[in-house]
Protein backbone atom coordinates (compact mmCIF):
# COMPACT_ATOMS: atom_id res chain seq x y z
CA UNK A 1 0.00 0.00 0.00
CA UNK A 2 2.08 2.94 -1.79
CA UNK A 3 -0.48 5.43 -1.27
CA UNK A 4 -1.87 7.27 1.86
CA UNK A 5 -5.53 7.03 3.14
CA UNK A 6 -5.87 10.25 1.62
CA UNK A 7 -4.76 10.41 -1.39
CA UNK A 8 -7.42 7.26 -1.78
CA UNK A 9 -10.03 8.80 -0.37
CA UNK A 10 -9.65 11.91 -2.89
CA UNK A 11 -9.34 9.21 -6.10
CA UNK A 12 -12.81 8.82 -4.50
CA UNK A 13 -12.69 5.28 -2.66
CA UNK A 14 -14.36 4.37 0.32
CA UNK A 15 -12.93 3.38 3.32
CA UNK A 16 -13.62 1.00 6.08
CA UNK A 17 -12.90 1.74 9.80
CA UNK A 18 -12.83 -0.62 12.48
CA UNK A 19 -15.27 -1.25 14.99
CA UNK A 20 -14.83 -0.40 19.07
CA UNK A 21 -11.64 -1.88 20.95
CA UNK A 22 -12.99 -1.67 24.75
CA UNK A 23 -14.83 -4.20 25.01
CA UNK A 24 -12.10 -6.29 23.16
CA UNK A 25 -9.44 -5.28 25.88
CA UNK A 26 -11.98 -6.24 28.54
CA UNK A 27 -12.23 -9.96 27.29
CA UNK A 28 -8.05 -10.24 27.51
CA UNK A 29 -7.55 -8.79 30.75
CA UNK A 30 -8.30 -5.08 31.34
CA UNK A 31 -9.98 -4.21 34.34
CA UNK A 32 -13.00 -1.51 34.97
CA UNK A 33 -10.55 1.27 36.63
CA UNK A 34 -7.06 0.51 35.38
CA UNK A 35 -5.55 2.67 32.11
CA UNK A 36 -6.55 1.03 28.95
CA UNK A 37 -3.74 2.80 27.46
CA UNK A 38 -1.04 0.75 30.11
CA UNK A 39 -1.59 -2.21 28.25
CA UNK A 40 0.48 -0.99 25.33
CA UNK A 41 3.23 -1.86 27.45
CA UNK A 42 2.27 -4.38 29.43
CA UNK A 43 0.08 -6.56 27.05
CA UNK A 44 0.87 -5.94 23.60
CA UNK A 45 -0.34 -9.35 22.51
CA UNK A 46 -4.11 -8.47 23.45
CA UNK A 47 -3.43 -5.34 21.20
CA UNK A 48 -2.11 -7.73 17.99
CA UNK A 49 -5.06 -10.30 18.30
CA UNK A 50 -7.57 -6.77 18.56
CA UNK A 51 -6.09 -5.47 15.97
CA UNK A 52 -6.02 -8.86 13.43
CA UNK A 53 -9.18 -9.48 14.01
CA UNK A 54 -10.06 -6.00 12.52
CA UNK A 55 -7.64 -6.61 9.83
CA UNK A 56 -9.27 -10.64 9.16
CA UNK A 57 -12.55 -8.49 9.09
CA UNK A 58 -11.94 -6.16 6.84
CA UNK A 59 -11.09 -2.97 8.15
CA UNK A 60 -8.73 -0.29 6.63
CA UNK A 61 -7.92 1.96 9.50
CA UNK A 62 -7.46 0.26 12.63
CA UNK A 63 -7.47 2.34 15.44
CA UNK A 64 -4.94 2.64 18.04
CA UNK A 65 -5.06 2.10 21.63
CA UNK A 66 -4.15 5.57 22.38
CA UNK A 67 -7.84 7.11 23.30
CA UNK A 68 -6.65 8.49 26.80
CA UNK A 69 -3.12 8.58 25.82
CA UNK A 70 -2.79 12.39 26.17
CA UNK A 71 -0.48 13.34 28.98
CA UNK A 72 -3.40 14.85 30.82
CA UNK A 73 -5.39 11.35 30.64
CA UNK A 74 -2.47 9.22 31.91
CA UNK A 75 -1.76 11.73 34.88
CA UNK A 76 -4.82 10.41 36.52
CA UNK A 77 -2.76 7.10 36.51
CA UNK A 78 0.35 8.71 37.58
CA UNK A 79 1.54 7.41 34.05
CA UNK A 80 2.18 10.76 31.97
CA UNK A 81 5.70 10.50 32.31
CA UNK A 82 5.37 7.57 30.03
CA UNK A 83 3.47 9.49 27.65
CA UNK A 84 5.77 8.77 24.68
CA UNK A 85 6.15 5.27 25.59
CA UNK A 86 2.69 4.38 25.78
CA UNK A 87 2.02 5.76 22.48
CA UNK A 88 4.61 4.89 20.73
CA UNK A 89 4.02 1.16 21.78
CA UNK A 90 0.56 1.33 20.15
CA UNK A 91 1.71 2.12 16.51
CA UNK A 92 4.53 -0.03 17.31
CA UNK A 93 3.26 -3.50 18.03
CA UNK A 94 0.66 -2.79 15.03
CA UNK A 95 2.69 -2.32 12.18
CA UNK A 96 3.32 -5.82 11.26
CA UNK A 97 -0.55 -6.54 11.52
CA UNK A 98 -1.81 -4.07 8.80
CA UNK A 99 1.31 -4.20 6.87
CA UNK A 100 0.02 -3.59 3.07
CA UNK A 101 -3.62 -4.00 4.58
CA UNK A 102 -4.96 -1.03 6.18
CA UNK A 103 -3.36 2.39 7.90
CA UNK A 104 -2.69 3.14 11.55
CA UNK A 105 -4.96 5.61 12.99
CA UNK A 106 -3.79 7.16 16.05
CA UNK A 107 -6.79 7.85 18.35
CA UNK A 108 -6.61 11.11 20.45
CA UNK A 109 -9.41 11.39 23.01
CA UNK A 110 -10.67 14.47 24.88
CA UNK A 111 -8.35 15.40 28.24
CA UNK A 112 -11.70 15.41 30.08
CA UNK A 113 -10.70 18.85 31.25
CA UNK A 114 -12.59 22.15 30.91
CA UNK A 115 -11.11 25.06 29.43
CA UNK A 116 -11.05 28.54 30.66
CA UNK A 117 -13.57 30.09 31.86
CA UNK A 118 -16.07 27.33 32.22
CA UNK A 119 -13.24 25.36 33.82
CA UNK A 120 -9.69 25.89 35.48
CA UNK A 121 -7.66 24.58 32.12
CA UNK A 122 -5.44 27.30 30.49
CA UNK A 123 -5.42 25.89 26.66
CA UNK A 124 -1.68 26.04 26.77
CA UNK A 125 -2.07 22.90 29.08
CA UNK A 126 -4.21 21.11 26.86
CA UNK A 127 -2.30 22.06 23.78
CA UNK A 128 1.25 20.43 25.03
CA UNK A 129 -0.18 17.15 26.42
CA UNK A 130 -1.46 16.61 23.00
CA UNK A 131 1.44 17.58 21.22
CA UNK A 132 3.23 15.06 23.45
CA UNK A 133 0.93 12.73 22.60
CA UNK A 134 0.68 13.56 18.45
CA UNK A 135 4.68 13.82 18.82
CA UNK A 136 4.94 10.53 20.18
CA UNK A 137 2.69 8.95 17.40
CA UNK A 138 3.70 10.33 14.32
CA UNK A 139 7.43 9.84 14.90
CA UNK A 140 6.63 6.31 16.04
CA UNK A 141 4.67 5.81 11.90
CA UNK A 142 0.92 6.43 12.82
CA UNK A 143 -0.78 6.88 9.34
CA UNK A 144 -3.40 9.11 10.34
CA UNK A 145 -4.83 10.84 13.61
CA UNK A 146 -7.82 10.26 14.70
CA UNK A 147 -8.79 12.97 17.22
CA UNK A 148 -12.01 11.60 18.24
CA UNK A 149 -14.95 11.90 20.62
CA UNK A 150 -14.87 15.66 21.01
CA UNK A 151 -17.49 17.74 22.24
CA UNK A 152 -15.37 21.07 22.97
CA UNK A 153 -14.83 22.68 19.87
CA UNK A 154 -11.97 24.47 20.84
CA UNK A 155 -10.64 21.37 22.31
CA UNK A 156 -10.84 19.62 18.71
CA UNK A 157 -8.79 22.59 17.38
CA UNK A 158 -6.15 22.46 19.81
CA UNK A 159 -5.40 19.02 18.84
CA UNK A 160 -6.03 19.51 15.25
CA UNK A 161 -3.20 22.36 15.79
CA UNK A 162 -1.19 20.60 17.63
CA UNK A 163 -1.17 17.65 15.32
CA UNK A 164 -0.60 20.10 12.06
CA UNK A 165 2.31 21.65 14.10
CA UNK A 166 3.87 17.91 14.98
CA UNK A 167 3.88 17.23 11.14
CA UNK A 168 2.56 19.00 8.03
CA UNK A 169 1.57 15.84 6.19
CA UNK A 170 0.29 13.74 8.77
CA UNK A 171 -3.82 13.34 7.59
CA UNK A 172 -5.77 14.63 10.56
CA UNK A 173 -9.52 12.79 10.79
CA UNK A 174 -11.32 14.97 13.71
CA UNK A 175 -15.04 13.79 14.81
CA UNK A 176 -17.49 15.08 17.39
CA UNK A 177 -19.81 13.15 19.86
CA UNK A 178 -23.90 14.76 19.24
CA UNK A 179 -26.62 14.62 21.21
CA UNK A 180 -30.49 14.73 20.05
CA UNK A 181 -32.26 17.87 21.00
CA UNK A 182 -35.26 19.18 19.91
CA UNK A 183 -33.24 21.91 18.18
CA UNK A 184 -31.56 19.11 16.24
CA UNK A 185 -27.95 17.50 16.67
CA UNK A 186 -25.62 19.39 19.04
CA UNK A 187 -22.90 18.24 20.97
CA UNK A 188 -22.62 18.27 25.22
CA UNK A 189 -20.88 21.72 25.11
CA UNK A 190 -23.30 23.29 22.69
CA UNK A 191 -21.87 22.79 19.24
CA UNK A 192 -23.94 22.14 16.56
CA UNK A 193 -22.90 20.24 12.84
CA UNK A 194 -22.45 23.49 10.90
CA UNK A 195 -20.11 25.29 13.38
CA UNK A 196 -18.01 22.16 13.78
CA UNK A 197 -17.88 21.23 10.03
CA UNK A 198 -16.80 25.19 9.80
CA UNK A 199 -14.12 25.31 13.02
CA UNK A 200 -12.80 21.66 12.42
CA UNK A 201 -11.66 22.39 8.73
CA UNK A 202 -10.67 26.00 9.86
CA UNK A 203 -8.04 24.55 12.38
CA UNK A 204 -6.91 22.13 9.45
CA UNK A 205 -9.01 18.70 9.52
CA UNK A 206 -8.35 17.06 6.70
CA UNK A 207 -11.14 14.27 6.93
CA UNK A 208 -14.06 15.17 9.81
CA UNK A 209 -17.37 14.05 10.55
CA UNK A 210 -19.07 12.01 13.82
CA UNK A 211 -17.97 9.28 16.13
CA UNK A 212 -20.18 7.59 19.40
CA UNK A 213 -23.28 8.85 21.44
CA UNK A 214 -26.16 7.39 18.64
CA UNK A 215 -26.89 4.37 16.22
CA UNK A 216 -26.90 4.54 12.75
CA UNK A 217 -30.49 5.79 11.92
CA UNK A 218 -29.18 9.06 13.75
CA UNK A 219 -25.58 9.01 12.42
CA UNK A 220 -27.08 8.70 8.73
CA UNK A 221 -28.96 11.72 10.11
CA UNK A 222 -26.04 13.12 11.21
CA UNK A 223 -23.78 12.30 8.14
CA UNK A 224 -26.58 14.31 6.24
CA UNK A 225 -25.40 17.40 8.16
CA UNK A 226 -21.90 17.19 7.56
CA UNK A 227 -22.43 16.46 4.19
CA UNK A 228 -24.46 19.52 3.84
CA UNK A 229 -21.97 22.10 5.41
CA UNK A 230 -18.88 20.83 4.29
CA UNK A 231 -16.75 20.38 1.52
CA UNK A 232 -14.44 17.66 3.04
CA UNK A 233 -14.25 13.89 2.94
CA UNK A 234 -16.70 12.98 5.98
CA UNK A 235 -16.17 10.02 8.36
CA UNK A 236 -19.21 7.93 10.11
CA UNK A 237 -18.08 5.77 13.31
CA UNK A 238 -21.31 4.52 14.43
CA UNK A 239 -22.27 3.37 17.77
CA UNK A 240 -24.40 0.01 17.99
CA UNK A 241 -27.27 1.61 19.28
CA UNK A 242 -27.30 2.92 22.51
CA UNK A 243 -26.56 0.37 25.12
CA UNK A 244 -29.72 -1.57 27.06
CA UNK A 245 -29.94 -4.05 30.00
CA UNK A 246 -30.69 -7.73 29.68
CA UNK A 247 -30.37 -9.24 32.56
CA UNK A 248 -27.59 -7.39 34.06
CA UNK A 249 -26.13 -7.54 31.03
CA UNK A 250 -25.43 -4.44 29.24
CA UNK A 251 -26.11 -4.91 25.44
CA UNK A 252 -25.53 -3.03 22.06
CA UNK A 253 -28.61 -3.86 20.39
CA UNK A 254 -27.51 -3.34 16.58
CA UNK A 255 -26.95 -5.76 14.73
CA UNK A 256 -24.41 -6.52 12.18
CA UNK A 257 -27.08 -6.98 9.75
CA UNK A 258 -29.29 -3.95 10.96
CA UNK A 259 -26.64 -1.72 10.59
CA UNK A 260 -24.97 -3.03 7.76
CA UNK A 261 -28.54 -2.77 5.67
CA UNK A 262 -28.18 1.32 6.31
CA UNK A 263 -24.39 2.11 5.33
CA UNK A 264 -25.64 2.24 1.53
CA UNK A 265 -27.60 5.29 3.15
CA UNK A 266 -24.11 6.54 4.14
CA UNK A 267 -22.49 5.54 0.73
CA UNK A 268 -25.27 7.82 -1.48
CA UNK A 269 -24.33 10.64 1.21
CA UNK A 270 -21.04 10.00 -0.18
CA UNK A 271 -19.46 9.38 3.30
CA UNK A 272 -15.98 8.26 2.86
CA UNK A 273 -14.51 6.26 5.59
CA UNK A 274 -17.30 4.27 7.26
CA UNK A 275 -16.72 2.65 10.76
CA UNK A 276 -18.24 1.46 14.18
CA UNK A 277 -17.85 2.91 17.63
CA UNK A 278 -18.58 1.40 20.57
CA UNK A 279 -21.17 -1.75 20.61
CA UNK A 280 -19.43 -2.72 17.00
CA UNK A 281 -17.05 -6.04 16.67
CA UNK A 282 -15.38 -7.75 14.29
CA UNK A 283 -19.17 -8.92 12.75
CA UNK A 284 -20.04 -5.88 12.07
CA UNK A 285 -17.16 -4.44 10.85
CA UNK A 286 -17.45 -7.39 8.28
CA UNK A 287 -20.72 -6.58 7.38
CA UNK A 288 -19.84 -2.90 7.02
CA UNK A 289 -17.03 -3.95 4.43
CA UNK A 290 -19.24 -6.37 2.50
CA UNK A 291 -21.61 -3.59 1.69
CA UNK A 292 -18.77 -1.19 0.79
CA UNK A 293 -16.79 -3.95 -1.61
CA UNK A 294 -20.25 -4.20 -3.19
CA UNK A 295 -20.23 -0.65 -3.80
CA UNK A 296 -16.76 -0.73 -4.99
CA UNK A 297 -17.53 -3.40 -7.41
CA UNK B 1 -36.77 44.04 44.59
CA UNK B 2 -35.03 45.45 41.83
CA UNK B 3 -31.49 44.28 42.82
CA UNK B 4 -32.50 40.96 43.24
CA UNK B 5 -34.33 41.07 39.66
CA UNK B 6 -30.49 42.11 38.79
CA UNK B 7 -28.65 39.41 40.37
CA UNK B 8 -31.29 36.97 38.89
CA UNK B 9 -30.71 38.41 35.49
CA UNK B 10 -26.46 39.08 35.83
CA UNK B 11 -26.03 35.18 37.02
CA UNK B 12 -28.41 34.21 33.76
CA UNK B 13 -25.65 36.08 31.71
CA UNK B 14 -22.83 34.36 33.57
CA UNK B 15 -21.47 37.70 34.80
CA UNK B 16 -19.61 36.83 38.12
CA UNK B 17 -18.05 39.46 39.22
CA UNK B 18 -21.39 41.45 38.50
CA UNK B 19 -23.45 39.13 40.88
CA UNK B 20 -20.82 39.55 43.79
CA UNK B 21 -21.46 43.20 43.82
CA UNK B 22 -25.22 43.19 43.55
CA UNK B 23 -24.99 40.87 46.33
CA UNK B 24 -23.00 42.84 47.99
CA UNK B 25 -25.25 45.90 47.15
CA UNK B 26 -28.21 43.52 48.40
CA UNK B 27 -26.33 42.89 51.76
CA UNK B 28 -25.47 46.59 52.55
CA UNK B 29 -29.04 47.56 51.99
CA UNK B 30 -30.04 44.93 54.75
CA UNK B 31 -32.32 42.50 52.16
CA UNK B 32 -31.45 39.12 53.92
CA UNK B 33 -29.19 36.69 53.20
CA UNK B 34 -31.91 34.15 52.67
CA UNK B 35 -33.87 36.50 50.53
CA UNK B 36 -30.86 37.05 48.41
CA UNK B 37 -30.88 33.56 47.76
CA UNK B 38 -34.42 32.82 46.99
CA UNK B 39 -35.05 35.47 45.39
CA UNK B 40 -31.93 36.38 43.38
CA UNK B 41 -29.51 33.17 43.05
CA UNK B 42 -31.89 30.30 42.97
CA UNK B 43 -33.88 32.50 41.16
CA UNK B 44 -31.88 32.78 38.76
CA UNK B 45 -30.48 29.72 38.50
CA UNK B 46 -34.29 28.49 38.12
CA UNK B 47 -34.63 29.97 34.57
CA UNK B 48 -30.55 28.45 33.52
CA UNK B 49 -31.97 24.92 34.73
CA UNK B 50 -35.14 25.51 32.84
CA UNK B 51 -33.60 26.72 29.47
CA UNK B 52 -31.07 24.05 29.79
CA UNK B 53 -33.63 21.41 30.13
CA UNK B 54 -35.42 23.01 27.23
CA UNK B 55 -32.01 22.49 25.62
CA UNK B 56 -32.18 26.27 24.96
CA UNK B 57 -28.79 26.83 26.43
CA UNK B 58 -25.99 24.10 26.72
CA UNK B 59 -23.31 23.33 29.36
CA UNK B 60 -20.97 25.88 28.91
CA UNK B 61 -23.74 28.57 29.75
CA UNK B 62 -24.76 26.62 32.97
CA UNK B 63 -21.20 26.16 33.68
CA UNK B 64 -20.88 30.41 33.63
CA UNK B 65 -23.77 30.54 35.45
CA UNK B 66 -22.88 28.54 38.22
CA UNK B 67 -19.43 30.01 38.80
CA UNK B 68 -21.96 34.06 39.16
CA UNK B 69 -23.88 31.76 41.36
CA UNK B 70 -20.95 30.62 43.82
CA UNK B 71 -19.67 34.32 43.57
CA UNK B 72 -22.29 35.39 44.72
CA UNK B 73 -22.87 32.34 47.75
CA UNK B 74 -19.17 33.05 48.77
CA UNK B 75 -20.87 36.41 50.41
CA UNK B 76 -23.91 35.25 51.36
CA UNK B 77 -22.65 31.84 53.01
CA UNK B 78 -21.53 33.15 56.52
CA UNK B 79 -24.94 34.77 57.03
CA UNK B 80 -26.74 31.79 55.83
CA UNK B 81 -25.35 30.51 58.70
CA UNK B 82 -25.60 33.00 61.46
CA UNK B 83 -29.29 33.50 60.41
CA UNK B 84 -29.64 29.81 60.40
CA UNK B 85 -31.27 29.41 57.39
CA UNK B 86 -32.08 25.80 56.61
CA UNK B 87 -31.04 24.26 53.10
CA UNK B 88 -33.44 21.81 51.07
CA UNK B 89 -31.00 19.04 52.19
CA UNK B 90 -28.52 17.51 52.01
CA UNK B 91 -27.30 14.78 48.71
CA UNK B 92 -23.70 13.09 48.38
CA UNK B 93 -22.68 13.07 44.53
CA UNK B 94 -19.94 10.98 42.70
CA UNK B 95 -18.59 9.37 40.07
CA UNK B 96 -18.52 5.47 40.46
CA UNK B 97 -15.59 3.64 41.11
CA UNK B 98 -13.20 2.64 38.25
CA UNK B 99 -14.76 5.65 36.02
CA UNK B 100 -13.03 8.84 35.74
CA UNK B 101 -15.39 10.95 34.05
CA UNK B 102 -16.81 13.50 35.91
CA UNK B 103 -18.24 16.31 33.53
CA UNK B 104 -21.89 14.96 33.84
CA UNK B 105 -22.14 14.45 37.66
CA UNK B 106 -20.25 18.09 38.31
CA UNK B 107 -23.47 19.69 36.42
CA UNK B 108 -25.92 17.83 38.45
CA UNK B 109 -23.72 19.20 41.12
CA UNK B 110 -24.26 22.61 39.88
CA UNK B 111 -28.15 21.65 39.24
CA UNK B 112 -28.92 20.73 42.94
CA UNK B 113 -26.76 23.91 43.95
CA UNK B 114 -28.32 25.82 42.50
CA UNK B 115 -31.98 24.63 43.18
CA UNK B 116 -30.80 25.18 46.89
CA UNK B 117 -29.89 22.03 48.28
CA UNK B 118 -26.17 21.41 50.09
CA UNK B 119 -23.78 19.34 47.63
CA UNK B 120 -21.02 17.16 48.85
CA UNK B 121 -19.17 16.03 45.50
CA UNK B 122 -16.79 13.30 46.09
CA UNK B 123 -15.29 13.60 43.19
CA UNK B 124 -14.58 10.69 40.46
CA UNK B 125 -13.72 6.71 41.17
CA UNK B 126 -15.70 7.00 44.21
CA UNK B 127 -16.15 3.64 46.25
CA UNK B 128 -19.20 2.62 47.91
CA UNK B 129 -18.19 2.65 51.37
CA UNK B 130 -17.25 6.19 50.56
CA UNK B 131 -21.02 6.94 49.38
CA UNK B 132 -22.79 5.39 52.36
CA UNK B 133 -20.42 6.36 55.09
CA UNK B 134 -20.38 10.03 53.42
CA UNK B 135 -24.13 10.34 53.59
CA UNK B 136 -24.12 8.59 56.79
CA UNK B 137 -21.92 11.18 58.24
CA UNK B 138 -22.97 14.45 56.65
CA UNK B 139 -26.65 12.84 57.35
CA UNK B 140 -27.80 13.44 53.74
CA UNK B 141 -30.90 11.81 52.52
CA UNK B 142 -29.69 11.14 48.56
CA UNK B 143 -26.81 9.53 47.17
CA UNK B 144 -26.41 10.58 43.69
CA UNK B 145 -24.42 8.34 41.21
CA UNK B 146 -23.28 9.17 38.06
CA UNK B 147 -21.29 6.83 35.52
CA UNK B 148 -20.24 7.09 31.65
CA UNK B 149 -18.90 3.81 31.16
CA UNK B 150 -20.94 0.53 30.80
CA UNK B 151 -18.40 -1.16 31.75
CA UNK B 152 -18.39 0.73 35.56
CA UNK B 153 -22.03 1.37 35.76
CA UNK B 154 -22.38 -1.92 36.78
CA UNK B 155 -20.65 -1.08 40.09
CA UNK B 156 -23.98 1.44 41.19
CA UNK B 157 -25.39 -2.07 41.97
CA UNK B 158 -23.21 -2.59 45.42
CA UNK B 159 -23.64 1.06 46.39
CA UNK B 160 -27.68 -0.11 46.92
CA UNK B 161 -26.75 -2.85 48.05
CA UNK B 162 -23.95 -1.20 50.76
CA UNK B 163 -27.17 1.24 52.12
CA UNK B 164 -29.53 -1.70 52.36
CA UNK B 165 -26.62 -3.72 54.12
CA UNK B 166 -26.19 -0.88 56.31
CA UNK B 167 -29.86 -0.68 57.03
CA UNK B 168 -30.24 2.64 55.53
CA UNK B 169 -32.89 1.89 53.13
CA UNK B 170 -35.51 4.75 53.04
CA UNK B 171 -32.70 6.99 55.09
CA UNK B 172 -30.70 7.39 51.85
CA UNK B 173 -32.45 7.28 48.74
CA UNK B 174 -29.83 6.40 45.47
CA UNK B 175 -30.39 8.33 42.33
CA UNK B 176 -28.74 6.87 39.41
CA UNK B 177 -27.70 9.05 36.10
CA UNK B 178 -25.24 8.91 33.18
CA UNK B 179 -24.92 8.72 29.57
CA UNK B 180 -25.32 4.73 29.19
CA UNK B 181 -28.12 4.65 32.09
CA UNK B 182 -32.09 3.65 31.47
CA UNK B 183 -34.92 3.83 33.94
CA UNK B 184 -35.00 -0.11 33.31
CA UNK B 185 -30.93 -0.14 34.47
CA UNK B 186 -32.52 1.52 37.67
CA UNK B 187 -35.29 -0.47 38.69
CA UNK B 188 -33.07 -3.63 38.22
CA UNK B 189 -30.27 -2.69 40.48
CA UNK B 190 -32.94 -1.52 42.86
CA UNK B 191 -31.92 1.87 42.73
CA UNK B 192 -35.05 4.63 43.85
CA UNK B 193 -34.29 6.85 41.22
CA UNK B 194 -33.21 6.92 37.62
CA UNK B 195 -32.17 10.84 36.70
CA UNK B 196 -31.86 11.19 32.29
CA UNK B 197 -30.22 14.19 32.57
CA UNK B 198 -29.12 17.50 35.26
CA UNK B 199 -31.89 19.29 35.03
CA UNK B 200 -34.39 16.14 35.47
CA UNK B 201 -32.08 14.57 38.56
CA UNK B 202 -32.87 18.24 40.25
CA UNK B 203 -36.46 17.35 40.14
CA UNK B 204 -36.22 13.47 41.00
CA UNK B 205 -34.42 14.51 43.88
CA UNK B 206 -37.17 17.07 45.18
CA UNK B 207 -39.68 14.23 44.66
CA UNK B 208 -37.27 11.90 46.57
CA UNK B 209 -37.01 14.45 49.50
CA UNK B 210 -40.29 15.56 49.44
CA UNK B 211 -39.54 19.37 48.79
CA UNK B 212 -41.61 19.23 45.72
Amino acid sequence: MIKGPLDRLRSGEILCGDGAWGTQLMARGLKPGDSPEALNLSNPEALVEVAQMYVDAGAELITTNTFGGSSIKLEAYSLDGETERINAAAIEVLKPVVAGKAYISASIGPTGKLLKPYGDTEPEEIADSFTRQIGAVTEAGADAVCIETMIDLIEAQLAIKAARAVSSEIPIIATMTFDTTPRGYFTTMGVPIDRACEGLAEAGADVIGSNCGNGIEKMIEIAAGFVEHSKLPVIIQSNAGVPEHRGGEVVYPETPEFMAERIPQLIDLGIKIIGGCCGTGPDHIRAFRAVVDRYRA
Amino acid sequence: MEVLQQIGESLQKGEDQKVAELTRQAIDAGVSAGQILNDGLLAGMDVVGKRFGANEIFLPEVLLAARAMNAGMDLIKPLLIADDVPSLGKVVIGTIKGDLHDIGKNLVGIMLKGAGFEVVDLGADVAPENFVETAEAEGASVVGLSALLTTTMIGMKDVVELVKERGLEGKVKVIVGGAPLSQAFAEEIGADAYGYDAANAVTIVKSLTGVA
